[in-house]
């Protein structure tokens, strides 16, 4: 287990027992894990072993899915994610996905939408908002002089960082990131890599990899994922250099996946 | 042997080349041919006076269909208050909210209203309205009109929004914000240049309507004295018109065909463009 309960402090999410059915599918099997606060945390394994799905608990995303059904405990902060109101979780629980999914709106209007459907309607306040969300996703020298151009004319790297700010501008508590590098280039997958490393400081930090070298490179803690069930997890250094379970290591040396 | 039927084979070809270019070409020049045969018959009474007078009493020449033009746009401007927004709300709860069962029901019945002849809607704009005001009205047509508008509203509104892409409204929804507010602050906007092509493409559909205006807005030789009262409108002139056994009348029945068919094609052609200038922005 991480050092978490070495050190004392309560994990940001906290699962026990986690099964999830698609239909009458199985995608997870009793997932115990504890998510560590203002860390990186990492999973890894093939594709279809449910470390998505798994991600997409965590704020409620599964439930856009019909006839989905998840069993088990799942808690933000000690408190029960299950029964909160799903909105106010996905309020301190943002999120990133696969493929950059920028609303057809200006720049700026992106990343003040989670501000103003949250209420927060003051010029001023929201503009300030707006370019720290844009700093801290290191995009606000690219974009400072084109706020009010579409999104789409962005670069690829350029769209999921924005969407990196989009999440952020609504300071949540846990930043969950489903294989955000997937869809880029190494340039601009390194300038996302370099930006989590800045944001862990003010959020916790969940990210679904395939590529094992970025889980190697960004996370404190990784949990490999194999066939629905959580097979390791540990400080990623113990996963890539001298993990417990054979499953680990043949995948993580790419004897399979 | 083989030299025949490489022969044979290369006169089907020319053949079936022929043949089906030929009706592709007769396929198109129908259009034009509309477009000339009207402009050719009434041509000579499309002037100025055609757009800003209203019709002289038989025996005198010239004059318009001013009052004929206005009454069109009246009732097309009700039919799209009614249509459009009735439509585009139970578009967006079929694509947005039903669940399957119910929405194949909704889809079948909007068929089923597709299908209803004009005249019928008509009719039953007349019982609806005519009868209870005692008075033939711009209103009655307008709303005649706008019932026949709205299946194909419920229709492309469902279409244009099933195919904004799911990953934009998990974008909305994973920021917190209720399906609703996604819906309209998301969801929408990026199917506008769509919604709003398919909405002008539905109006020009109406726009030639007769049958249904027979009952509801009569016709008028004046300018119309308001909404509740009889109005013209252009189809109902071109009838009205053609049937006359006056041959000026006949000359400005070919040129309110000419006018009409101009402005169906304007309102496509404008629905197009827009479609046109932003494909990306229902697809990305």
């Amino acid at each position: 287990m991480p050092d978490d309960p070495k050190t004392g402090a309560a994990p940001k999410i906290r699962s026990r027992g986690l099964n999830f059915f698609y239909g009458k599918f199985q995608a997870l099997h009793g997932v115990d894990m504890d998510i560590a606060t203002n860390k990186v945390t990492a999973f890894i394994g093939p594709s279809g072993c449910g470390k998505s799905t798994f991600l997409r608990t965590f704020n409620r995303m599964n439930e856009t899915i019909p006839s989905t059904r998840v069993e088990g405990q799942l808690e933000l902060d000690g408190a029960n994610i299950l029964d909160m109101d799903v909105t106010g979780v996905r309020r301190r629980i943002g999120m990133v996905f696969q493929k950059s999914n920028p609303f057809p709106k200006t720049i700026f209007d992106n990343v003040a939408y989670g501000l103003r459907i949250n209420g927060t309607t003051r010029k001023s306040e929201v503009e300030a908002a707006v370019e720290k969300s844009l700093e801290r996703a290191a995009l606000w020298t690219e974009v400072k002089d084109k706020l009010q151009k579409p999104a789409s004319a962005l670069s690829g790297g350029q769209q999921q960082r924005l969407c990196i700010a989009r999440a952020l501008a609504v300071e949540p508590e846990v930043l969950l990131l489903d294989e955000p590098c997937s869809a880029l280039d190494p340039i601009a997958t390194l300038k996302i890599e370099e930006l989590l490393f800045q944001i862990k400081d003010i959020t916790t930090i969940v990210i679904v990899t395939h590529n094992m070298q970025q889980a190697a490179r960004v996370a404190d803690f990784t949990g490999f994922f194999f066939l629905g069930k959580l097979i390791e997890f540990d400080n990623t250094q113990v996963i890539f250099q001298n993990p417990g379970k054979k499953e680990t290591e043949d995948y993580v040396t790419g004897r399979f996946g | 042997m083989v030299q025949t039927i490489s022969i044979t084979r290369k006169i089907t070809n020319v053949v079936m080349l022929t043949v089906t270019g030929l009706l592709t070409l007769i396929v198109v020049s129908v259009l034009f041919f509309i477009l000339g045969y009207l402009l050719w018959h009434g041509g000579s009474s499309l002037s100025l006076q055609f757009f800003t007078q209203l019709p002289k009493p038989t025996g005198e020449t010239g004059g318009g269909m001013a009052n004929a033009i206005v009454g069109s746009g009246k009732i097309l401007l009700l039919a799209s208050l009614i249509g459009v927004p009735i439509g585009f709300l139970a578009g967006v709860y079929l694509a947005e909210y039903s669940g399957k069962s119910f929405a194949f029901l909704i889809r079948y019945v909007t068929d089923l209203l597709n299908g209803v002849p004009s005249i019928v809607i008509g009719i039953v704009a007349y019982a609806l309205v005519v009868r209870p005001m005692k008075h033939f009205s711009t209103l009655a047509g307008g709303l005649a009109l706008g019932i026949m508008m709205i299946p194909i509203a419920v229709r492309t509104t469902e279409e244009f929004l099933l195919s904004v892409p799911k990953s934009l409204r998990e974008g909305s929804l994973a920021l917190g914000a209720t399906k609703s507010r996604t819906i309209f602050t998301v969801v929408v906007p990026a199917a506008m240049a769509g919604l709003t092509s398919g909405m002008m493409l539905n109006l020009a559909r109406v726009a030639g309507e007769t049958a249904p205006l027979l009952f509801t807005a009569l016709g008028n030789m004046f300018w119309s004295q308001g909404w509740l009262q009889p109005s013209a409108a252009l189809p109902v002139m071109i009838y009205q018109y053609a049937i006359s056994p006056y041959d000026d009348w006949h000359q400005q029945a070919w040129a309110a065909g000419f006018v009409l068919l101009a402005l169906v094609l304007t309102i496509n052609i404008t629905a197009r463009l827009i479609i046109g200038r932003n494909p990306g922005s229902s697809r990305r």
